[in-house]
């Protein structure tokens, strides 16, 4: 992993945030201190608190989402981080440096250098074309026209609308005019997206294309994003981080294995009301190594050892890894006599390997993994991406695993 | 008692008192401010005067073909030789260069003044009840201190007229950029717009069809003011109508009449069509 000197890996750190809409909104700073509501100063003064006393940080690469009713602040807060909507008090570190005490020109640096951004409403200039639309940050930035034209062919390129540079947005339907509001924001190519309900507006089979494709660009290039989004499906979709905002307030931040595991309170909860957890726990977060294993270094000789091994641990399968701990493949005792019976003389352990036998990956759910686990005998191998062995799930842990999910829903 | 026949405040006296400080004062001040006006306004009047009719004629054509269409083009030659045959062509480049010279002034004036109301709450409370007093005072009640102030002519009829017919650009400006929807502002902002940016890259090319428009009813007014600048000894198209007018010759005030109307529908067709125009 790189550190990155200074601030590690931190991207983005909100600290003690707050907004407050209104005339005197000092007033309403000092009743919020003093642990007035929302709702009474609201009331006695007029002002409303947008947002209150927020605090987190977004890491390098991740994708953060803020989750939220309509109301609860998550749209604010997003602009309170690029400050098209002037915080109140507190601080806003970018790479250690705080956005609020920047100057002017400072602050339009910022947003040109650092950021982009994509709105739920699409937001393209209508008197643009598509190619100029793409070009529109570059150009308030200075660029030279050829090389502002070809990085915004390249950003036009990323989300596949190559070919359309010349039509206007007005012609394209929702899914490409928010595909073009994601190559203006990729052409400035920023560190740091801001998606304000980039996808509320598509309907549902374009929205989760379109999820699709923004993990594909991030595959391709690690970005840090901040989306906002009231669609719980979606948070868990594409988020390597979760914060849940409720009236100003962000009440939980985590991955979203532990805000569905352990919700904080009833409004995390009641978020989370008929979302299935074999969709959001993948085989990494349950995987164990409590398996036999082997290690495959010689083409010969092992079959005999790995039996005897079994045979002496009282177990039936065994986990054949090479000598970088990648999966090779599975035996089990009734392979290995098999073998031996057959043919005495060969004694290559791949002959041994149980025909089915194939590894998940870590990243894939329960709900992926169930028709694996259902069919076969033997404990499912889970790897990492470079098929590095992790372990295994086992159907007494699956089932574990899905009776603590089910009981904890019916608490909620 | 409060008796309107004997307490009576005496504004008019004070106007007058005003204007007459004013005339003795600072007349070298209007003086300077007529200078452009008058320059820029010789300038048109020479220039469409010299250029032989058919050209102008043929220029108005072209325009028009390239604006609109073939109905537009046919309709605007016909109208400008009518005009020319009933022997107002010399009248009509006056009027012309009065109007042209009174929206060259206007448009100066009154764009970056609805860019400013556009922006600001505040400037647009301050600046409406001044459009509204400008709209809404009969042209009759400023004449007199024109005259006095910038002594009869085309020039004072220009300046009558800029009067007139500023307000409309001004608001329909103002609305333009008011009707720009605040997320394109704010998605300019956020890639880094300057207020400079938003205003020439975002506000300005958006509120274009609606600041047209009050460029169109700009011209409409000023052509309007027309018969009315002829009062105070500005020439043009209001001269024939205001000396049938009292000579009681119907005839030439209707001819008057007449081409100022056809001049007003080929005005307000090319420039409507200028406001609607199609980006590709």
């Amino acid at each position: 992993m790189v550190i990155f000197y200074g601030y590690g890996m931190e991207k983005i750190a909100v600290k003690n945030l707050y907004k407050i809409f209104g005339p005197d909104p000092e007033i309403a700073l000092k009743l919020l201190e003093k642990g007035e509501s929302k709702e009474t100063i609201y009331e006695k003064n007029g002002l409303t608190v947008g947002v209150q006393n927020a605090n987190f940080t977004v890491n390098r690469g991740e994708i953060f989402v803020v989750m939220g009713l309509s109301g609860s602040g998550k749209s604010t807060l997003v602009r309170l981080i690029n400050r098209l909507i002037e915080p109140t008090s507190g601080e806003v570190l970018v790479d250690g440096e705080d956005v609020i005490k920047m100057n002017r020109a400072e602050l339009v640096n910022f947003r040109r250098k650092k950021t982009g951004m994509v709105f739920q409403s699409f937001a393209l200039m209508p008197h643009l074309s598509v190619l100029d639309n793409t070009c529109f940050g570059l150009e308030l930035d200075g660029i030279a026209k050829g090389q502002r034209v070809e990085r915004a062919m390249d950003a036009l390129k990323q989300v596949g609308l190559d070919g359309w540079e010349k039509a206007y947005p007005e012609e394209l339907s929702g899914g490409m005019q928010q595909r073009v509001g994601l190559a203006r924001g990729l052409a400035v190519d920023p560190d740091i997206m801001l998606m304000d309900e980039a996808f509320s507006a598509l309907d549902p089979l374009i929205r989760t294309e379109m999820q699709d494709e923004l993990l594909k660009l991030q595959d391709r290039h690690e970005r840090t994003i901040v989306f906002i989004s009231h669609d719980l499906d979606e948070a868990l979709r594409i988020g390597d981080k979760i914060a849940i905002m409720e009236g100003g307030r962000i009440v939980q931040v985590g991955t979203p294995e532990d805000i569905l595991q352990n919700p904080a309170d009833n409004y995390v909860r009641a978020f989370f009301r008929g979302v299935d957890p074999t969709g959001v726990i993948s085989a990494g977060d349950i995987v164990r190594d409590n398996q036999p294993t082997v290690i495959w270094h010689t083409p010969e000789g092992s079959t005999r050892a790995t039996l005897e091994m079994l045979n002496n641990l009282d177990r039936e399968f065994a986990y054949v890894l090479d000598s970088e701990h990648r999966f090779f493949g599975i035996v089990s005792t009734d392979s290995l006599l098999d073998l031996l019976e057959r043919e005495p003389g060969k004694t290559r352990i791949e002959a041994a390997f149980i025909q089915q036998g194939k590894p998940v990956q870590e990243s894939e759910c329960l709900q992926d993994i169930l028709p694996l686990v259902a069919s076969h005998s033997w404990p499912i191998p889970v790897v990492t991406e470079g098929n590095v062995y992790r372990g295994v799930v086992s159907k007494n842990r699956f089932l574990r695993t899905l009776y603590r999910a089910e009981n904890d829903r019916q608490k909620i | 008692m409060l008796s309107f026949e004997e307490q009576v405040i005496p504004l008019d006296g004070w106007i007058t008192q005003f204007i007459d400080w004013l005339v003795d004062g600072y007349r070298w001040f209007f003086q300077i401010i007529k200078w452009p006006v008058e320059l820029t306004l010789s300038s048109l009047d020479n220039g469409l005067l010299a250029i032989p009719p058919l050209l102008i004629i043929l220029a108005f054509c072209l325009i028009a073909w390239r604006v609109s269409g073939l109905r537009l083009t046919i309709f605007s030659f016909a109208a400008l030789t009518f005009i020319g045959l009933l022997g107002l062509w010399e009248d009509t480049m006056i009027t012309l260069a009065m109007v042209f010279c009174s929206v060259i002034f206007c448009t100066i004036v009154g764009v970056p003044l609805g860019i400013c109301a556009g922006r600001s709450d505040r400037f647009d409370a301050l600046l409406r009840p001044c459009l509204d007093a400008m709209q809404t005072t009969p042209a009759f009640v400023y004449l007199v201190p024109i005259v006095m102030l910038f002594s009869v002519g085309n020039v004072a009829g220009v300046l009558a007229t800029i009067v007139f017919a500023l307000p409309p650009i001004i608001r329909l400006t103002s609305l333009g950029l008011r009707q720009v929807h605040p997320e394109l502002v704010e998605a300019a902002l956020a890639f880094g717009a300057t207020n400079w940016q938003v205003l020439r890259k975002v506000q300005v090319p958006l509120a274009l069809p609606t600041i047209m428009a009050g460029l169109n009813q700009t011209i409409m007014m000023a052509l309007s003011m027309v018969v009315i600048a002829a009062l105070i000894g500005a020439g043009g198209l209001g001269a024939p109508v205001v000396l049938g007018l009292n000579s009681l010759d119907i005839g030439l005030a209707t001819i008057g009449g007449l081409a100022i109307v056809l001049m007003a529908i080929v005005l307000d067709r090319i420039t409507q069509s200028m406001g609607t125009q199609k980006k590709n």
